[in-house]
C-alpha cells in the first residue's frame, strides 16, 4: 500500500459501489473475519478486509487494478462469517464488473479471459464446451507459450489426453435447442462475450 | 418417486461417473430422474463474475422448465446447485435488480446429496444396502457452494455438515473428523491459475491423509475434479508422491448397493482407487 504518501478520504466512490453492489463497505469494523479465513489470501495484493477499507478511503484504481478482485473464488467464506452481514463476495463481483467496464489495466488478466472463453461457449452453444474453451482460452490467454517455457503444457497435455481417453472431455459440442433464447439472454444484459 | 434432474456441464463430461453413477443409483432405489428439457448451462463463476443479469437469467430459464415440468427439482453439481438457489431467491424475495419472469418458486430445488439424505430415502438406502462399506475410512468434502452462504443454500449447520457422514455411516464406513470439510479446493481457478489449484488441493489433500482417512469423499464435480486429476502436480509441489482415492459419494453409494457398474466408474478417475477398495474386499 501507499504508505508514504498521505491518503485524503474520498467517499464518493463507497456511495457508488453501494449502489452497484448493493452492499454497504462502511458496515466494516476492520475485524479481519474475512482476510481470516479467505483461503486464496497467500496469492492475493490486498487482503479482503484491505480492499473494503480501500474502498472507503477511495482509493478506485488500486482496487479496480488489484489482483485480489480476480482471485477470489467466490467460495463465500467471509460472505458467511462477516459480523456485520456485508456480503464480500458480491462486493468482489462488482469490482471486477467495474474493473472491466473502467478499461484499466487488469490485475489478473488471466481470470477474465477464462470467464470470456466460458460465457462465449454458452452464448453460441447454450453449454459449456469444455475442449474448445480449453484450446480458445490457452491461445487467448498467452498460456500457450508461457506453459511450453515452462514445460508446464508437455503435463496438461498429457492430463488431457488422459481424460480423453476417459470419456470426459468430448471431441465434439453438445448444443441446446434454446440457443436463440440463450442469445437473447445475452443481448439483453449487454454482456458481449 | 419422481423428479426432475438438472445434471449441468460437467456430468457430461469431465464428472461422467457422477452422472453414471447418480442414474444407477436412483434406478436401484426407483427414483425416477427426468432430466430437464433443453436445459442450458447456469453460467457459474463466469456469469456472476461478469454480468449480474445474466448470472440470474441462466439459471432461471432452468427453474422456469423445472416449475413446468412440476416436480422437485435435483441437482449433484453444487456450483449449478447454489446459481439456481440464488436464481430461485433473487425471484422470490424480489430482490434488484427485477427480473421478469413467469416463475413463482413452486418447485424446490435440491441438492443430490440433501435430496438422498431425506427420511424416505435413507429407509430405502437401508434396506437395499448389500455390500457394507467396512474398511472404509471417510473424510466428507462438502467443499463450498453446497452450504454457503446458508441464507441461499439453506444448509442446516454450514460449518460443519452432517449429511454426508450420517449417509456414509449407514452405508458401513467410518467417517474421520477432520476440519477441512467446507474449505475450498480453489474452484474455478482451474485453468487460469492452476498454481493455486494445486496449494488448496494439495493442502485438502496432505490433510485428509494426516486424518488417518482412506479416502476422501465429494459430492460436488469441481472438487473431484480438482482433486483427483491433480495428483500428479501436487506430488511435484510437495516434493512426495500423492496417491489418493476421491470418490463421488454417489459411487459409494452405488457399490453399497451391489451396482455392477463400479467398476466403469472408477476407470474414469486418474488417481486409480480400485488397489483400495480390492484391499477392503470392495472390488
Amino acid at each position: 500500500m501507499q504508505s508514504e504518501s498521505v491518503i485524503v478520504p474520498d467517499h464518493t466512490w463507497l456511495a457508488e459501489v453501494g449502489k452497484s453492489s448493493g452492499e454497504n463497505a462502511s458496515d466494516c469494523y476492520q475485524c479481519l473475519k474475512c482476510s481470516s479465513g479467505c483461503p486464496v489470501t497467500f496469492a492475493m495484493d490486498y487482503l479482503p478486509h484491505q480492499i473494503i477499507h480501500m474502498i472507503r478511503m477511495g482509493l478506485k484504481d488500486e482496487v479496480l487494478k488489484s489482483s485480489s478482485i480476480w482471485l477470489c473464488t467466490s467460495c463465500e467464506t467471509c460472505t458467511t462469517r462477516c459480523p456485520n452481514n456485508i456480503d464480500i463476495a458480491k462486493i468482489m463481483d462488482a469490482m471486477r464488473m467495474t474493473s472491466i467496464k473502467s478499461g484499466l489495466k487488469v490485475g489478473e488478466k488471466r481470470v477474465p479471459i477464462f470467464h470470456n472463453t466460458f460465457l462465449s461457449s454458452i452464448k453460441s452453444k447454450g453449454k459449456v464446451y469444455e475442449l474448445g474453451m480449453i484450446g480458445k482460452y490457452t491461445l487467448k490467454s498467452g498460456d500457450a507459450v508461457s506453459k511450453l517455457k515452462s514445460g508446464s503444457l508437455f503435463d496438461e497435455a498429457k492430463l488431457g489426453w488422459q481424460m480423453f481417453k476417459k470419456g470426459k472431455l468430448k471431441l465434439f459440442p453438445k448444443k441446446i435447442k434454446g440457443r436463440k433464447e440463450i442469445k437473447r439472454l445475452f443481448k439483453k444484459t449487454g454482456e458481449e462475450a | 418417486m419422481k423428479v426432475s434432474y438438472y445434471p449441468g456441464c460437467s456430468l457430461h463430461s469431465t464428472a461422467l461417473e457422477y452422472d453414471e453413477s447418480t442414474q444407477e443409483v436412483c434406478q436401484i432405489l426407483d427414483i425416477d430422474l427426468n432430466e430437464l428439457n433443453d436445459w442450458n448451462c447456469c453460467g457459474a463463476s463466469s456469469a456472476h463474475s461478469t454480468d449480474e443479469i445474466l448470472a440470474i437469467e441462466l439459471p432461471l430459464r432452468n427453474l422456469v422448465t423445472a416449475e413446468e415440468a412440476g416436480m422437485d427439482l435435483v441437482v449433484p453439481c453444487a456450483a449449478c446447485f447454489q446459481r439456481l438457489k440464488v436464481a430461485e431467491k433473487h425471484i422470490i424475495e424480489e430482490k434488484e435488480p427485477a427480473i421478469e419472469t413467469s416463475y413463482q418458486g413452486k418447485v424446490p430445488v435440491k441438492h443430490l446429496l440433501d435430496f438422498f439424505s431425506e427420511e424416505e430415502n435413507l429407509k430405502v438406502i437401508k434396506e437395499k444396502v448389500k455390500k457394507p462399506l467396512s474398511g472404509l475410512k471417510a473424510v466428507c468434502y462438502y467443499g463450498c457452494l453446497i452450504v454457503r452462504p446458508p441464507e441461499i443454500t439453506d444448509a442446516i449447520d454450514h460449518e460443519n455438515p452432517q449429511a454426508m457422514d450420517e449417509l456414509l455411516t449407514l452405508l458401513g464406513a467410518e467417517t474421520y473428523p477432520w476440519s477441512y470439510k467446507t474449505d475450498c479446493c480453489g474452484g474455478g481457478l482451474l485453468l487460469s491459475r492452476t498454481d493455486i489449484i494445486i496449494q488448496l488441493s494439495g493442502k485438502l489433500l496432505q490433510m485428509a491423509e494426516e486424518s488417518g482417512a482412506n479416502c476422501i469423499v465429494t459430492a460436488c464435480p469441481v472438487c473431484q475434479v480438482n482433486l483427483d486429476t491433480r495428483q500428479a502436480e501436487i506430488s511435484k509441489n510437495l516434493g512426495k508422491e500423492v496417491h489418493f482415492p476421491v470418490f463421488y459419494f454417489t459411487e459409494l453409494l452405488g457399490l453399497a448397493l451391489g451396482s455392477e457398474e463400479v467398476g466403469q466408474w472408477l476407470e474414469r478417475h486418474i488417481a486409480d482407487p480400485s488397489d483400495l477398495l480390492k484391499s477392503k474386499n470392495l472390488l
